[in-house]
């Protein structure tokens, strides 16, 4: 048991999918309006990445190689259906708000990342600890940044008002929120802020000579994101290698 | 004609693609660094998105739909697309070998782009007709060769600016985003 707690610790602080692998980033900028959609996004995330981790991790022997990102594809994009469903069906007032983003959690770089690069080649216990960390890292990680947005945006934290409002009108005075954090530039800019911390802790862990997990994802350049998880050929030609 | 004049501004200027939905951002970051590849990208998004609108909408209104098959659509979509963008790789390698070298390398990039399948399902969910969901798709693709094209265009300036230590590399191209964010912001009142 000791392996699965290591990789819900990984997923969680080690390799944070947010925060240090710069994974998934359409979702991230686009609902964390506030808090409460970043909990529910990252949740419905880790709800399919779990469960395509464990059927993926269940199936790696028996996929073939040459297909095996299609396979990967069609087995994500089930779980997102029923996900999407239950969703509908039992929550419609987040999946109103969630809207076009719960069918794109199948091109979320996270998913087939993990699947490519963990769940295909390990057993299934780890690979379900796996998908539950990386899931609840990326749920922290949605959260705080929604949780930023929201109070600096509306002076909210899950809809719970703690900074009181100015009254201009009663000549009250208070917090003036600023309301452009909850639009879309407010998005790029706390993201903005938050790489640009990221890269201060690296350089001065790198200083330290401290080494810290590389960013995966596409913040980068194209070049890390020319893997096949990202940006790679799903169906093979036949003419590449 | 109205009506379809509204959805491509819609699509371009007012929902840009990049700036208000968020969909595309790693190549939008990852690519923009020079005008001449960032016009690449841009011009291999706009055929694929074209191509891609065109073909969804038509499996959807005549297999999927007359078969209530619906709910397949978010798996029948990505592997349309998957298979799509690989035909249109070595059709073009075959037959157009000048387009080719010029959108080539961009082609295998937007398979997983978020933006394609995200063009598909806007489709759908909005109940467009095939005109109009192959003329959202340009709207959507040209919003993302403006956003790309002027991004790059910024880009190459900055690199001549003094930038703090941290803030070099992603972050100030995110600044950035954002103030092109507001600017768009100012299309909302367009229609």
């Amino acid at each position: 048991m000791n392996n699965c707690t290591e990789r819900i610790y990984n997923g969680l602080v080690k390799e944070n999918p947010t925060f240090v692998l710069m994974l998934g980033m359409c979702p991230t900028l686009a609902v964390t309006t506030s808090a409460i959609n970043g909990v529910g996004m990252g949740l419905s995330t880790t709800v399919v990445l779990v469960l395509s981790n464990m059927l993926i991790s269940m199936l790696r022997k028996i996929i073939p190689d040459s297909v095996r990102m299609p396979a990967f594809i069609v087995v994500v994009a089930s779980f997102v259906t029923i996900v999407q469903f239950l969703l509908e069906g039992f929550v419609p007032s987040l999946y109103d708000s969630l809207g076009l983003y719960i069918p794109l959690i199948v091109v979320n770089c996270i998913i087939l990342g993990r699947a490519e690069s963990y769940a295909s080649k390990n057993p299934v216990l780890p690979s379900i600890f796996d998908g539950i960390g990386m899931g609840l890292g990326f749920t922290v990680g949605l959260t705080a940044i929604g949780i930023v947005r929201e109070v600096i945006g509306t002076g909210a934290i899950f809809g719970q008002q703690i900074l009181p409002l100015a009254d201009a009108a009663a000549g009250k005075g208070g917090y003036v929120p600023v309301t452009i954090f909850i639009l879309p530039p407010g998005a790029f800019l706390v993201l903005a802020f938050l790489v640009a911390l990221q890269n201060k802790v690296r350089n001065n862990a790198a200083k330290k000579g401290k080494k810290v997990a590389e960013p995966a994802g596409c913040g980068e350049g194209c070049a890390s994101c020319g893997n096949s998880a990202c940006g790679g050929k799903v169906f093979p030609t036949g003419n590449e290698k | 004609m109205k009506e379809l004049l509204i959805i491509a501004i819609g699509s371009a200027l007012v929902n840009n693609v990049v700036l208000s939905q968020f969909l595309g951002i790693c190549p939008f970051l990852g690519v923009s660094k020079k005008v001449d590849t960032a016009a690449g990208m841009g011009g291999a998004v706009v055929f694929v998105i074209t191509i891609a609108s065109l073909v969804t909408s038509l499996i959807y209104k005549f297999i999927l739909s007359p078969l209530g098959f619906e709910y397949l659509q978010t798996i029948v979509f990505i592997l349309i697309i998957a298979a799509l963008v690989q035909f249109v790789e070595m059709f073009l390698k075959k037959a157009m070998p000048p387009l080719y070298n010029a959108l080539g390398v961009y082609l295998p990039l937007i398979t997983t782009n978020c933006a394609v399948l995200g063009v598909a399902l806007t489709n759908v969910q909005k109940e467009y007709s095939v005109l109009q969901g192959v003329i959202n798709g340009i709207g959507t693709s040209v919003g993302f060769l403006i956003a790309i094209v002027i991004m790059a265009g910024i880009r190459e300036k900055i690199e001549y600016n003094d930038i703090s230590e941290s803030f070099q590399g992603t972050p100030i191209v995110l600044v950035t985003a954002a103030l092109m964010a507001i600017a768009f912001c100012g299309f909302s009142g367009l229609i």
